[in-house]
């Protein structure tokens, strides 16, 4: 039966944050095309970008005492589900875009690529997020996933004299549609088993399987595996230290930060929903997965001379710490899961925003022995370097503690008490290679021609917003948790 | 005279499916890399189109139409990259795209 196909005011609704973005993501390109280009100020194109994202928080802030009173918005029969974790998840894709567009406006100028469409790009990758988040269909999860993916392999290629960068977007679009092409091949499988695309109707269709045959199990490899991609654990993590080394830096930081937290508001909603009542056949996987991505991560991140390179692997490693959240499979878990991406925004972000300040005689400089020496030179900004690195590591009282900590309970509240220590352990290792980052900004031999700090008054915003949210995460950090609680709550009703 | 049903569709599926996966591991023309990555979403295409039939739904044929698109807008950007990436490097062989290696 097909329902009479209307368009409502609640459909329009829910669908807000992802029309703002497109809107303002074509207003870009015309007013790129018929006016800024004619006055040569296109730093202005991230004004309006900016501006885009000023209303896309009116309305998530429009969209919060709905949810609370009434749980969750509901539009487009079923398909888009507005609730506490759709919301929490686009408020950090949010912020992600919004220090994406302030660091870009300087780089981009300094790599003589500043074009309009580069701000569109940030804008339609976010319109896809925002409808991973809130999706709750499987063609509209995964139109939404392409519309993010496809936007990232063009930012990532968008130096197009540079080779790297080429190189970078070649290889992120052949693994990112390969991940994709899994995915789907999945999703359609359990159209097959469900005889619906609706999340819900195929966890309970999935429910009353009697048991796991090799259709479930097919269908359960080929979406782990192109979620496995997506959010770039072992073994399939390939693809993240040479996208990351070779994309523009901002794009570098925008990928790391969002796209991760997409991919896995995408895995946590499918896996709870929909893989709810199989979870004995999923954990051990993830489990193993999540092992062999924190080993791969920071083992990797140790021999790492490249700054990008070695946060692609410290990001690596951090995919594996959340993913034990999800193994933990309990509230506590999902929470620490919501609190350290939420973190994460602010503490990879302003150490991206930092690297993509670097530059010798006008070109980038990003390799570790460039940071030489930057305490004489910069103090302020070392010192913020040197609070990312320590919360990346998961020090307290700085954000990326709580994650990490949040986690740990849940996996000893749930019993797995090796994979706790497993996670402690590899914290340790990653002190060392975050530690190697402060000791070469204090320590290092500078160089000759040291590089410096290139900055606007957008980079430094950046850096310095990026720098008082770590901390004060990190202080007061009940608000921001009791957010994450209140959001993981709606993803397991 | 054998009857087709959906379970030979997806064994049809499901070995297109893993020529596209070897041909992505093996191969080593970013081209044929490409086209690979098209048979994947074939077979996802023949999945869906079967499982629509045999339910009686017009729901799966409605998600391949999105999937062929989908696969058509990333045809495009994978050629447009391709195209950058040969103006600057005069090859389409993945072996000699490596600058970025540890």
């Amino acid at each position: 039966m097909m329902d009479a196909i209307s368009f409502t005011l609640s459909d329009f609704h829910v669908l807000k944050p992802a029309i703002v973005l497109c809107l303002f993501g074509c207003g870009i390109l015309l007013t790129d095309a018929f006016l800024v280009r004619r006055i040569g100020q296109r730093w202005l194109n991230a004004v309006t970008a900016l501006v885009g994202e000023a209303v896309v928080a009116a309305v998530l802030l429009q969209y919060l005492p709905d949810v609370r009173s009434a749980g969750s918005l509901t539009g487009l029969g079923g398909s888009i589900v507005v609730d506490g974790f759709g919301v929490f998840f686009n408020i950090i894709f949010m912020l992600a875009a919004a220090l994406a567009v302030i660091l870009s406006a300087r780089y981009m100028e300094a790599e003589g690529e500043q074009r309009g469409e580069y701000y569109a790009l940030i804008l339609f990758a976010q319109a896809g997020m925002s409808i991973m988040a809130t999706g709750h269909d499987l063609v509209v999860l995964f139109v939404a996933l392409e519309t993010m993916a496809l936007s990232f392999y063009v930012m990532v290629g968008f130096l197009r004299d540079s080779k790297r960068s080429n190189e970078a977007a070649m290889k992120y679009l052949i693994l990112g549609a390969f991940s994709s092409g899994l995915l789907a091949y999945g999703f359609s499988v359990l159209y097959g088993i469900s005889g619906s695309t609706s999340l819900a109707a195929i966890g309970e269709a999935i429910a009353d399987r009697p048991a796991l045959d090799w259709i479930m199990i097919l269908a359960l490899i080929t979406t782990s595996v192109g979620l496995f991609f997506k959010i770039a654990a072992a073994p399939f993590h390939m693809w993240a230290p040479d996208v990351y080394e070779g994309a523009p830096t901002p794009t570098t930081a925008y990928v790391s930060v969002a796209s991760k937290a997409a991919s896995f508001a995408l895995m946590i909603r499918l896996f709870v929903t929909a893989y709810g009542s199989v979870a004995e056949a999923w954990v051990p996987l993830l489990a193993i997965v999540a092992v062999a991505t924190m080993t791969i991560g920071n083992l990797a991140a140790v021999t790492q001379s490249n700054l990008k390179r070695l946060l692609a692997y410290s990001s690596v490693a951090h995919a594996g710490y959340m993913l034990l959240g999800l193994v933990a499979f309990s509230a506590t878990g999902l929470r620490g899961i919501a609190i350290y991406l939420l973190a994460y925004v602010f503490m990879n972000f302003g150490a991206f925003a930092l690297i993509a300040a670097l530059r010798r005689d006008g070109e980038a400089a990003e390799e570790l022995d460039d940071l030489n020496g930057l305490f004489g030179r910069a103090p302020g900004y070392t010192i913020l370097m040197a609070i990312f690195m320590l919360s990346l590591t998961g020090i307290p009282p700085l954000a990326g503690f709580y994650g990490k900590y949040y986690i740990f309970l849940a996996l000893l509240g749930e019993g797995y008490y090796i994979l706790a220590v497993f996670a402690a352990l590899y914290v340790a290792v990653s002190a060392y290679y975050y530690f190697r980052v402060i000791r070469a900004c204090w320590l290092g031999e500078a160089a000759e021609r040291p590089a410096s700090l290139d900055m606007n008054l957008g980079t430094r915003t950046a850096l310095v917003a990026s720098g008082v949210l770590t901390v004060l995460i990190g202080i007061l950090p009940q608000r921001f948790i009791d957010l994450a609680g209140e959001s993981v709550l709606a993803a397991l009703r | 005279m054998l009857e087709v049903t959906t379970s030979h569709y997806v064994v049809l599926s499901t070995l297109l499916m893993l020529i596209g996966v070897i041909g992505i591991l093996i191969r080593r023309n970013i081209l044929v890399l490409l086209m690979s990555v098209e048979l994947i979403l074939n077979a996802v295409n023949i999945n869906l189109v079967a499982f629509s039939a045999s339910l009686q739904q017009v729901h799966g044929q409605v998600f391949s139409i999105f999937v062929i698109t989908v696969a058509a807008a990333e045809a495009a950007v994978g050629l447009g990259i391709l195209i950058a990436l040969f103006r600057n490097k005069q090859t389409v062989h993945a072996d000699e795209i490596d600058l970025l290696r540890w």
